[in-house]
């Protein structure tokens, strides 16, 4: 299989995906997004058969070259086996002007957003100076129980979000376009009929027997928690432990489970009014180099702190 | 053209059975690039390597570890992964419903279009019950090993299920602390809740477009076609002061020239 670009945008967590500033009339809120969704569950490991973990690279499908970061470009299939290369700057080129910016033109009622459309969610921390434009939005934002909505391009692609605020902290909801959603019509389903009315009572009873408080304790991964049960029998057992090798176990631990907690500390810190800046990761060359382009990342970088 | 179901299950409403077919609601529109080598432009592939010695390993050979503390995992045969794959079933249970507003929306994660399969007049029945109540159930279903928790509402007549992500997949908005600071002035309150009110409206979502994937198109024919991409640079935009009160009067005053004009 070839590969596509999309796993190499996806987020670490630890640093702001984007930053720059939301503005609602001439008020700015400078802001940094940090992730609000984590992958659930366990990540599990690949295992060699030397017991060793395993890890990927990028090689070239024809030649069978082992690639960096810096060999490797993107590109767009035009037909069958025929790329155009883009390159970071070319897209850089086309944002936008006001890249740098959520623009908020429009608040609506926050239960005129159909859950159709929300995709993901990130937590907007301030970032700068003060914070006192950021909470006003948030409050009066959250009282009012409205969303602003705009567009804004990040990591070259453009999302429709929905900023509201809960709990005083603003969140950015990306939302799907118009074009993304399908209607029952796209999909070819029948008109609907009138339902008799004796039927429809009979489920609206059975709705009304059924109706309760929401229980997130109902949310949970019951094939996580079995996982976990399975592990600590092992565990207890002593089957089948492995130790990774001393080198190597950087790199697992890398991509592992402690980036969860890591997270809350960032958004707490961000949000205690320090520095937004992720604490500074080890070089790990080997998981930067595997995960996104050195190129793509400088130049996230450089437009973060400008 | 009509959309092929991808599954096929039965929701469970009290002792009422809903026989239903799944189709996707969304559609993937994102450009997706591929990864090339720089000197052939030749895609790229990925390799699975030993970390210890470098030495390819063949997806075939590779087991599943269980990661424990200071570098120790417990090994996971194939045969004790599948024993916990969640058993088949057609059934879509429902365990309680809950108001329509009350869902995180961070949890709503992919939605789907339930059709009526055979039994049309119980599915638009229990359309119109949840249209009427104004509630959604919490589903939960078995589709391909894997196990869903999702919302089951109506929408425009219709029954959809929206996948809703697992509990530990979203950080409570309450486990973080809100930034604090000096209590906000009442005037400056005043003025931003007129401003939104100003800028108030409806949500229609077809008035929002992906401008950049047209432009991203635009820049692949151009260079497909041989010709030099325009790149102008980037020139990032000055901050603003922060004077927050001149801010907000000078947003609202500009509003109402803006509305007077429209008249």
């Amino acid at each position: 299989m070839a590969e596509d670009d999309d796993d190499f945008e996806q987020p670490s967590g630890l640093r702001p995906f984007w930053s720059g500033t939301i503005t609602f009339g001439l008020v700015t809120v400078p802001v940094a997004l940090y992730s609000a969704t984590r992958m659930g569950g366990v990540a599990l490991k690949m295992i060699g058969p030397d017991e060793a973990p395993v890890r990927r690279r990028y090689v070239c499908s024809k030649d069978g070259k082992v690639l960096d970061a810096d060999d490797i470009v993107r590109g767009y299939e035009v037909e069958k086996g025929k790329f155009v290369v883009v390159t970071d700057d070319e897209l850089e080129a086309i944002e936008p002007r006001k890249t740098r910016e959520i623009d908020l033109q429009l608040f609506v009622d926050r239960s005129d957003i159909d859950p159709i459309y929300y995709n993901r969610g990130y937590f907007l921390v301030p970032s700068g100076g003060t914070n006192k434009a950021y909470r006003l939005l948030a409050e009066v934002m959250e009282k009012k129980n409205q969303a602003g909505i705009a567009t804004f391009v990040m990591r070259a692609k453009e999302y429709l979000v929905a900023i509201l605020a809960e709990n005083g902290i603003l969140r950015a909801e990306t939302l799907r376009f118009a074009n993304e959603v399908r209607s029952p019509d796209d999909v070819g389903l029948p008109n609907p009929v009138k339902a008799p009315p004796a039927e429809v009572k009979k489920f609206e009873a059975a709705i009304g027997r059924q109706s309760k408080k929401l229980d997130l304790h109902e949310f949970m991964d019951d094939y996580t928690e079995r996982l976990e049960k399975l592990v600590a029998q092992k565990e207890k057992k002593k089957a089948d432990i492995v130790r990774a090798p001393a080198e190597s176990r950087k790199d697992a631990e890398d991509e592992g489970g402690a980036e969860v907690v890591d997270l809350l500390a960032v958004l707490s810190r961000s949000l205690g009014g320090k520095s937004t800046a992720a604490p500074k990761r080890k070089p790990a060359k080997k998981a930067a180099a595997k995960k996104r382009p050195a190129k793509k990342k400088t130049s996230t970088k450089k437009r973060a702190s400008r | 053209m009509a959309a092929r179901a991808i599954w096929k299950g039965v929701v469970k409403i009290g002792s009422t059975s809903v026989p239903v077919k799944l189709y996707s609601a969304v559609q993937d529109r994102r450009i997706h690039f591929r990864l090339l080598h720089k000197t052939d432009h030749e895609p790229v592939k990925q390799q699975l390597v030993s970390a210890d010695t470098g030495d390819p390993v063949e997806y075939a050979e590779v087991k599943k570890a269980f990661p424990l503390t200071r570098g120790r995992m417990v090994l996971l045969e194939k045969e004790e992964l599948e024993k916990l794959e969640p058993d088949d079933s057609r059934d879509i249970a429902i365990s309680r419903f809950v108001d329509s507003d009350e869902l995180d929306p961070r949890l709503y994660e992919r939605p789907y279009y339930l059709g009526p399969d055979g039994n049309t007049k119980s599915y638009f029945a229990a359309a119109a019950a949840l249209e009427k109540k104004e509630k959604e159930g919490i589903a939960r279903w078995v589709m391909r090993d894997k196990s869903y928790v999702g919302s089951l509402r109506a929408d425009n007549g219709y029954l959809m299920l929206i996948t809703l992500r697992h509990a530990d997949e979203i950080i409570a908005a309450d486990a973080l602390k809100p930034p604090g600071g000096r209590e906000l002035a009442q005037r400056e309150l005043q003025m931003a809740e007129q401003l939104i009110s100003a800028l108030h409206g409806e949500f229609d979502p077809k008035k929002f477009h992906d401008e950049y994937r047209a432009r991203v198109l635009d820049l692949v024919e151009t260079k497909a076609a041989g010709r030099k991409p325009k790149v102008v640079a980037f020139r990032p935009k000055k901050q603003k002061e922060d004077q927050l009160a001149d801010a907000l009067e000078a947003s609202l005053a500009g509003v109402k020239t803006k509305r007077k004009a429209r008249g």
